[in-house]
């Protein structure tokens, strides 16, 4: 029952497990979807799918599997009124037709049949077995006639065609492989939280305050720590300008989302690669500049530093001095990168570029390198393995 | 102390369901997820876009139903000990050293949480768990149990408190938290996704029924074309739609203003209401101000 849709449901990608296709089943049995072929997609859909990023493609399982099954099945399970049944089935049948049944016993007989048939499917349903699983066993078929010849319960288009409701499609955009927003990247960047108890003792330590009274020989001794809080410490720096204002949209996503994330997070920005200034402040960028040595002596080792750039520039701007393309610069940027990378141990470069890319692009490559691998693309799972690198 | 054991009345089969009520428009798919939990005793999930009306789902199941409702809101800070019940120490401390009689029974010192209340009911409860998504990201994995089998023990008390009824419950999460697989797996789910037109109208109705039905188009209209304003940080949802609409009537104006043909009409009165973000309001306004240069010429 409903195995085989079971297995192309997690084929598709979906992770649906055992537990939920047996409350599917049980909903069923209990009757929860009624007869509508609607209702068991609604039914299906709140059993199997827990994440609406995952509803389109549940949708387009469900309608690549269940195809044409509606039609022919549509309000099998309704009323039929014998005497309907009956006058419908001679209108539709042929001279010839009806000469093949008498031989197969009579018209009476072969409506018992079909009735009795249909009677077993409705039993079945009840018990929650395979009304849709006999999408393909019209049981007249042999006969020359089927039950979508006879339009079983197909009186006018009453019904609304349940296909639609799954064809419709509504939550395509919620699918999340392709778009990283800024919630995914919260999501993604909540893995990097690591509490700590630090600041004001506000909270009662119950263990040690009962430890403590114990010693005071029942005394009272109140003992308080600190809430724990977050502690995680980002260096945060961006590039910006350039070849990176293809990008700017979805770095001001990732900042953003940053932002409320870490209680120390300080951001730089940067153009192109790091050199011996950075500033905070992109409109006064030439004026306010810090001095990257004073980042090092200000911001501690345990901070987790993170470049976001695309690191697509002319090599010479890394290896060599006087390379920038905004200022002379006495010192080539891949020594102000190591002077960073020996200060805070743990660091990760994210770029924007897709992967294909990088292996084209020297500059990418020279980072890369400078970077010890620790070049992760700008995406949920690359961000996904960059938080781990930076455990 | 109404801690007493008592044995699950998990079979009995609810015949009433949910259809809506007079004050809340529900779509068929979610009436359905809603009669699916309460027919199988199982939790069910509800997100959506905030303003969607998932936390007043429970209130008006509760009320459809004729149930009585338990609400925990979850915050950053809740813990899932706080739902069963609490152990004050501390009191039970400070009555020792001042030699209350109350402190030989450890059970003046437990506090019921909104799980144990829910338990409790001579009625088969509504249980609303609000936003579930604001705690610890191991919160839903700490409950587990006492939602499967609705049961759990008191340690202090070595007694095991078990559900009247099985309540039904009401998770909603607004997405700050992946929830993990094994909390899923156990629930119902559905996505309130953002009404379509037809659906907002009834929603609405409901509310002001004796709206002029021109300026309900009329506004509909003007609030789906700020919905599609690209950019947008935060879309208006349901529940800014209604406060709008409630202005609109307090100000009686009348729904001819609301049609934007006119470009130098352009902007809805009261967009106030629709736009909450700073940002937003000074996009609206600029699109707004270049639609009607280019409307100029």
């Amino acid at each position: 029952m409903l195995i085989p849709f079971f297995y192309m449901l997690r084929e598709g990608g979906m992770n649906t497990s055992i537990t939920e296709l047996l409350t599917l089943l049980e909903a069923m049995k209990r009757g929860v979807a009624g007869t509508s072929v609607d209702d068991f997609y609604y039914l299906a859909r709140a059993t199997l799918v827990k994440d609406e990023s995952q509803l389109d493609r549940f949708d387009r399982i469900f309608a690549a599997y269940f195809r044409g099954v509606e039609d022919s099945l549509g309000d099998l399970f309704e009323e039929l009124p014998e005497d309907w049944l009956l006058k419908q089935a001679e209108l539709l049948l042929s001279e010839e037709e009806r000469a093949r049944i008498e031989a197969l016993g009579g018209f009476e007989e072969l409506m018992k049949a079909l009735r009795e048939r249909l009677e077993e499917q409705d039993e079945r349903h009840e018990g929650g077995s395979k009304w849709i699983g006999t999408a393909g066993t019209s049981p007249f078929g042999a006969y020359g006639y089927n039950p979508e010849g006879v339009r079983i319960g197909q009186h006018g288009s009453r019904h609304r065609s349940a296909v639609k409701v799954w064809d419709r499609r509504e939550y395509r955009n919620l699918d999340d492989s392709v778009e990283l927003g800024t919630r995914n990247i919260k999501v993604a960047l909540r893995r990097l939280r690591k509490f700590a108890r630090e600041g004001a003792a506000d909270q009662l330590d119950l263990e040690d305050t009962i430890d403590k009274t114990a010693r005071n020989a029942g005394l009272l001794d109140i003992r308080m720590v600190p809430e724990r809080h977050n502690a995680v410490k980002v260096l945060l720096c961006l590039d910006i300008g350039g070849s990176m204002d293809d990008h700017v949209r979805i770095c001001e996503e990732l900042f953003s989302a940053a932002s409320s994330e870490f209680k120390h997070l300080e951001y730089f920005y940067f153009h192109n690669f790091i050199y011996e200034s950075l500033w905070k402040d992109n409109r006064r960028r030439h004026s306010e500049r810090v001095p990257t040595l004073d980042i090092t002596h200000k911001y501690g080792a345990d901070y987790k530093l993170i470049f976001i750039g695309d690191a697509t520039m002319s090599p010479y701007e890394i290896v060599y001095a006087g390379g920038s393309v905004e200022h002379w610069n006495e010192e080539p940027g891949a020594v102000w990168i190591k002077r960073l990378l020996n200060t805070y141990h743990k660091a990760i470069w994210l770029n924007p570029e897709p992967r294909e890319r990088w292996d084209f692009t020297p500059s990418i490559k020279l980072t890369r390198e400078i970077m010890d691998d620790r070049m992760f693309p700008l995406t949920i799972s690359g961000l996904d393995d960059g938080i781990k690198a930076l455990h | 102390m109404s801690a007493v054991r008592t044995e699950t009345n998990g079979t009995e089969m609810t015949d009433t369901r949910f259809t809506g009520t007079s004050t809340y428009v529900a779509t068929d798919d979610l009436m359905l997820a809603v009669n699916a939990a309460v027919t199988l005793e199982r939790p069910i999930l509800v997100k959506g876009e905030p303003g969607t009306g998932k936390t007043q789902l429970a209130v008006e199941v509760a009320n459809a139903l004729g149930k009585p409702l338990f609400e925990w809101h979850i915050k950053s800070t809740t813990k899932a000990q706080q739902g069963l019940y609490e152990y004050d120490a501390v009191a039970r401390l400070r009555d020792s050293q001042l030699g209350d009689e109350r402190v030989h029974d450890i059970a003046n010192y437990i506090q019921k949480g909104k799980i144990w209340e829910a338990f409790a009911s001579d009625d088969q409860p509504v249980l609303l768990i609000d936003e579930i998504d604001k705690a610890d990201i191991e919160f839903p994995n700490d409950l587990l149990r006492e939602l499967d089998r609705m049961e759990f023990y008191v340690y202090e008390t070595q007694r095991l408190v078990a559900a009247k009824h099985r309540p039904i419950i009401v998770i909603t999460s607004n997405n700050e938290k992946e929830l993990p697989d094994a909390f899923l797996r156990r629930c119902f789910f559905h996505y309130i996704k953002f009404p379509d037109q037809d659906t907002m109208a009834r929603i609405v109705d409901v509310h002001y029924p004796d709206l002029k039905k021109n300026l309900l188009r009329e506004a509909l209209n003007a609030f789906y074309k700020v919905r599609e304003v690209p950019g947008l940080k935060k879309k208006p949802s349901t529940s800014e739609l209604l406060d709008w609409i409630k202005l609109l009537v307090a100000e009686d104006i009348p729904p001819e203003v609301l049609r934007s043909d006119d470009k130098r009409k352009a902007i809805p009165p009261l967009y106030g209401a629709l736009l909450k973000n700073e940002q937003d309001v000074h996009l609206f306004e600029r699109l707004v101000f270049l639609d009607r240069g280019a409307g100029h010429q």
